[in-house]
């Protein structure tokens, strides 16, 4: 019987090869991921130990990014206590206040390859299956054994597979193809499951949009979700100077537990309504009620790659924010907000009267910035927009692609970008 | 140590309650589990840290801690006292981050229509037994797997982790 993708680099990382979904197995991951806001917690239950070193330092990358630039003593004070925490243990991958967010780093820099295994005190560590590596989350404690031991345990999940046909239409994003997916699985339709993306629209969007939608997947509750190697991850990597790229491929015959087909060529922009992800509405249909919005944010792990930049720009160009909205814009690492510089989009933002600010995770959760005081409306690209997810729980906050974002920014309304330029 | 019997008040919740409602962004930096737990579900729903009662249960509708994968969420509700979670569904991070805390979680489809506020729930994790002893209505879940029930049997992933390390150096 085939295999699919999942199955594969579980049954490679845990030197199981007769494994299949539905079996328990220990893996070894190849990158473990923890940032400021679970690290000093993991730090917290590694002492629980005792005088214990890490049981592979050159495997752990650490980042700085949920409370940067440090926003508050107890955040400096975390920051420290990582710091030296990597400077005792042998951890060399640190990744300071001002570099970015971590997700992005791994895929920008290329940290880790396609067929890997990453694990990261992150739920958004599903991102980085953009380019074909299998992430997923746990908390501090699981990491903190990790740390000690090299191994986690994981359930091989059983896998949906998603084909995508015909291609997208800028400015319709990959959060576009996210929030269709949504509508399909709820915020649970994947709990468990890995997924699986196919079909000439899967090959042919950029990594920018797939490390948005694996993104996402996540909030569909998904385990893990990957793009198998194909032209466009071999030249990222090429770009990277990588070239020995472990082509693991699902079998033709691979076992699907579900198989779902989206047509790209007609999707529309969508948002997600209050208070949930996974309801899910097309932005011109929402555009009548002109429901007014107080608040317009664009970057997170989701939507603050360069190509995210690129189409709020092209949607700002010689516009201006609406007067009663505060819209703020925050690249996701250094390299994008150096990308922004170097290709005009600064200025673009900043006549526009936006706002731009630091690398940082910074408004996907109100962390220092982009919060919403009561009954305020804000759009954002982040990833959620749960109750109280951005301050105030009488906050109502509405998801959207950075073109949707960008174009109710200008209207001072939730619309849709096609129907007001 | 798991214990035979679990017995307490279930106090309700929704469907899709997201780690950031069990525990505001805001209160993340913290590490102490007491402190986190004097925060737990602060923004909606302000009185529960003051009302509930050690031992208590908490019921839930569908997709219980989705969202963040912040071990905040379990570690804040377990502080506070909270035994055991059972809910329509989980989301999968949470779930598992409770399992290695300690506090159990019960996934049980459809459970949220069957206990009430305030009704008293026993539970018997070892047969995969949820009795509500208001309405004598029984229902069963798939028992953890063996080596989930020695982790928790060793007090949680850090305690079975230590008896691990110890059991190499042996």
């Amino acid at each position: 019987m085939g295999k699919t993708l999942a199955e594969k680099i579980l049954c490679r990382a845990s030197g199981r090869p007769d494994a299949h979904s539905g079996v328990i197995v220990q893996v070894e991951p190849d990158a473990i991921l923890t940032h400021d806001h679970q690290g000093p917690m993991t730090i917290r239950e590694f002492g629980k130990f005792g005088d214990i070193e890490l049981s592979h330092p050159e495997r752990i990358h650490v980042f700085m990014d949920h409370r940067t630039p440090s926003q508050t003593e107890v955040a400096a004070t975390n920051h420290k206590i990582m710091r030296e925490f990597c400077r005792e243990h042998g951890i060399t991958h640190v990744n300071d206040v001002g570099t970015g967010i971590c997700h992005d780093l791994l895929a920008e820099q290329a940290m880790v390859k396609p067929g890997e295994v990453v694990v990261g005190t992150d739920s958004h560590t599903v991102t980085i299956g953009g380019l074909g590596v299998f992430g997923t989350g746990v908390g501090s404690s699981e990491m903190a054994a990790l740390w000690a031991r090299g191994t986690v345990w994981f359930k091989i999940p059983s896998t949906i597979k998603v084909v995508l046909k015909g291609s997208i239409h800028p400015p319709i994003n990959g959060k576009d193809i996210a929030l269709a997916l949504l509508k399909i699985l709820n915020t649970d339709g994947a709990t468990y499951k890995a997924m699986e993306f196919h079909g000439e629209g899967a090959r042919a969007l950029s990594i920018g949009n797939r490390l948005t939608l694996c993104n996402m997947c996540l909030e569909m509750g998904a385990k893990t979700a990957i793009f198998p190697v194909d032209d466009v991850i071999r030249a990222y990597y090429a770009e990277h100077g990588i070239t020995d790229i472990e082509a693991l491929q699902p079998d033709e015959d691979a076992v699907y537990e579900r198989e779902i087909h989206i047509d790209l060529d007609v999707l529309p922009a969508l948002v997600a309504l209050p208070d949930s992800p996974g309801k899910v509405a097309e932005a011109a249909l929402v555009r009548q009620e002109r429901r007014r919005i107080d608040q317009a944010l664009i970057g997170t792990c989701t939507n603050g790659r360069i190509n995210d930049l690129r189409e709020a720009a092209a949607v700002l160009k010689g516009k201006k924010v609406h007067e009663s909205v505060r819209m703020l814009i925050v690249p996701a690492t250094r390299q994008v907000l150096k990308q922004c510089l170097d290709e005009g989009l600064l200025e673009i933002f900043l006549n526009a009267n936006a706002m731009v600010g630091v690398p940082a995770c910074g408004p996907c959760g109100a962390y220092g910035m982009g919060a919403v005081a009561a009954d305020e409306v804000c759009i954002t690209t982040g990833s959620r927009n749960f109750i109280a997810r951005l301050g105030s729980p009488k906050g109502i906050i509405y998801l959207g692609s950075p073109a949707t974002v960008a174009a109710s920014a200008v209207a001072g309304y939730v619309t849709d970008y096609a129907e007001d330029q | 140590m798991i214990q035979k019997s679990l017995t307490g008040t279930a106090w309700k919740f929704g469907a899709e309650i997201d780690t950031g409602q069990i525990i505001p962004g805001k209160y993340i930096p913290l590490t102490d589990p007491m402190e986190l737990a004097s925060h737990v579900f602060e923004g909606i729903r302000p009185d529960f840290r003051s009302c509930i009662h050690h031992g208590d249960i908490i019921v839930a509708e569908r997709n219980f801690g989705c969202g963040s994968s912040r071990e905040h969420a379990p570690k804040a509700i377990r502080f506070a006292g909270i035994s055991a979670v059972i809910a329509d569904s989980f989301a999968r991070i949470f779930y598992r981050n409770s399992l290695n805390l300690g506090l159990l979680p019960i996934a049980i489809p459809g459970i949220s229509k069957k206990i009430a506020e305030g009704d008293q729930v026993e539970i018997l994790p070892l047969e995969g037994v949820v009795k509500n002893l208001t309405t004598q209505e029984k229902f069963t879940f798939e028992p953890y797997e063996p080596f989930i029930l020695e982790m928790i049997e060793h007090g949680g992933i850090i305690e079975h982790t230590k008896f691990l390390l110890n059991s190499v150096k042996l």
